[in-house]
């Protein structure tokens, strides 16, 4: 009884002393002071991992031929059907690809083509922010990839170094 | 000059008389208005820093013309009108909530002598100022002929009336401490050091007085007939650009009034806490700084302002029957207890706050 009568004492006095509120109010007093944790987006820009899956590039050989044989490996395990490809044998006899379409709306960057690729042709870079403005932008054709492919080959070297020990 | 002069002279006395009050109306509105630009801002930056963001920072230095962006944003959208709606009434509503909002400012004395209207029943004018907003709110969810503007409208009805009661009990503790109605007099009452304020006799229904202010203008932890995660924005869900805007105004306006109501009768206004160190106030250039004045009356109720925003970034909304709890059941029976005390003292003669 006498302890019953204690407990609502206390619950009485923290009631009214308000005091439950004034410590919620301590926390968030606290965090005003706080360094921010905010990211800037355009100029800061949080660290990006070596397996981003960003947009799309086809590689070349360092003498400057194209990696892709068209062995449509890329085009047979896509799951979402975003890769076109149509081929031609060469005057040389070589197998290629006279067209490589991604549909970039379709993609879902799994980096499954990445993966089934024999000879490293397609790849993801580590662009992030890209946009279209027109309908129909959203498709890149083999000479777009392969142009992404010289301009990003030197971040791509890098990620492929890094994520090697791990494949 | 000279040229003024005479056109001055020219205009008739009743003309004088208006243009003077007219300039006096707008030396008290603009900055206001201003004041509640910069109150939402400040709103936005002060609970990103509680919750370890940075707020908005693109628009002006560090996002300081952002109320501007803002309000441009606002006037320029189309304000929609829904069919079924009472067009009259829908538009009249968001007047009707920001003009007492604005009116009660003409009997806040802002220094000494320094009021629009001198009335003797100031305390009561702001009383019935501060509840005829709710009008403008129940009138909104009624001729929104929304579902969820009315349950709103009914939620803050119920919640306005309540705490009016609390709100006014508080009232009368003050009134009773310093035997008058008028604004300017509550707080030359209070004259004498920062000891005589009526905060420490008061503590009470001080408290009671700020909480029963933020449930007035429905703020969290307060803030049902908003209440977006069940009525989405309550009373205000069907209005849009200006309208909406209007709406904004008065709910910051009323913070404001209630912040500098508070510090007004309870921790006397413009007068300065170093009342009565008068070796300190005769300092040439700090004595003017530290001695009565506006200045300390834009810092008390920045104070309280502050603490509005703090409240909000820190608790959660009450439940509808929690708040009905807490107002009836808790803050109306402190207050009369606190009166009670009160009138045994003023009965005894021991009136601690003379």
């Amino acid at each position: 009884m006498g302890l019953n009568v204690s407990k609502q004492l206390t619950h009485y006095l923290k009631s009214f002393s308000l005091y439950e509120l004034l410590r919620g109010m301590g926390v968030t007093g606290r965090y005003f002071f706080k360094p921010k944790v905010t990211v800037q987006y355009p100029e800061e820009k949080t660290p990006q991992s070596p397996r981003f899956r960003g947009l799309h590039a086809l590689r070349r050989y360092p003498n400057g031929e194209e990696r892709c044989i068209a062995c449509k490996l890329c085009e047979a395990v896509c799951p979402a059907l975003a890769i076109k490809i149509e081929s031609e044998a060469r005057p040389d006899g070589t197998r290629r690809t006279t067209r490589y379409d991604i549909d970039l709306f379709k993609c879902v960057y799994c980096g499954f083509c990445e993966e089934a690729c024999p000879v490293d042709a397609i790849v993801e870079t580590q662009v992030a922010d890209y946009h279209f403005e027109q309908r129909g932008e959203q498709i890149l054709s083999k000479a777009q990839l392969l142009a992404l492919g010289d301009q990003h080959e030197p971040t791509i070297r890098q990620r492929l170094a890094a994520d090697a020990p791990y494949r | 000059m000279a040229w003024f002069e005479a056109v001055w002279q020219s205009f008739p006395a009743t003309l004088q008389t208006l243009l003077v009050i007219v300039l006096k109306i707008s030396a008290i509105l603009l900055p206001l208005i201003l004041a509640v630009a910069y109150t939402t801002w400040a709103e936005r930056k002060v609970i990103g820093a509680m919750q370890s963001r940075i707020g908005p920072n693109r628009v002006g230095w560090g996002g300081s013309l952002q109320p501007f962006a803002d309000v441009f944003k606002l006037l320029l959208k189309e304000v929609v009108i829904p069919t079924q709606s009472d067009r009259y009434l829908f538009l009249l509503a968001p007047i009707l909530t920001l003009v007492p909002a604005l009116v009660a400012w003409a009997v806040i004395p802002f220094a000494d002598g320094m009021v629009l209207a001198d009335i003797d029943a100031g305390l009561l004018f702001v009383l019935a100022l501060t509840s005829m907003g709710v009008y403008g709110v129940i009138l909104a969810g009624w001729a929104s002929n929304s579902k969820y503007a009315m349950l709103s409208a009914l939620r803050a009805g119920a919640q306005v009336i309540s705490y009016e009661i609390a709100m006014g009990f508080a009232l009368v503790g003050v009134l009773m401490a310093s035997g008058s109605l008028n604004l300017n007099a509550i707080v030359l009452a209070q004259s004498g050091s920062v000891l005589t304020w009526f905060v420490w006799p008061l503590f009470g229904l001080f408290v009671v007085y700020f909480i029963a202010g933020v449930a007035e203008t429905n703020r969290a932890p307060f803030d049902v007939a908003e209440g977006e995660s069940e009525i989405v924005a309550g009373f205000h869900v069907e209005y849009s650009g200006v309208a909406f805007a209007l709406f904004f105004l008065a709910e910051y306006a009323n913070m404001i009034l209630i912040s500098t109501l508070t510090a007004l009768l309870f921790l006397g206004g413009w007068l300065s806490p170093f009342q009565g160190l008068d070796a300190l106030l005769a300092v040439p250039v700090l004595g003017a700084v530290l001695g009565h004045g506006l200045h300390w009356l834009i810092l008390k109720a920045a104070v309280f302002l502050f603490l509005f925003l703090w409240l909000r970034a820190t608790f959660p909304r009450y439940r509808y029957d929690q708040i009905m709890r807490l107002g009836w059941k808790v803050l109306i029976p402190v207050t009369l207890l606190w009166i009670f005390g009160e009138i045994i003292a003023v009965a005894m003669g021991w009136q601690p706050w003379l």
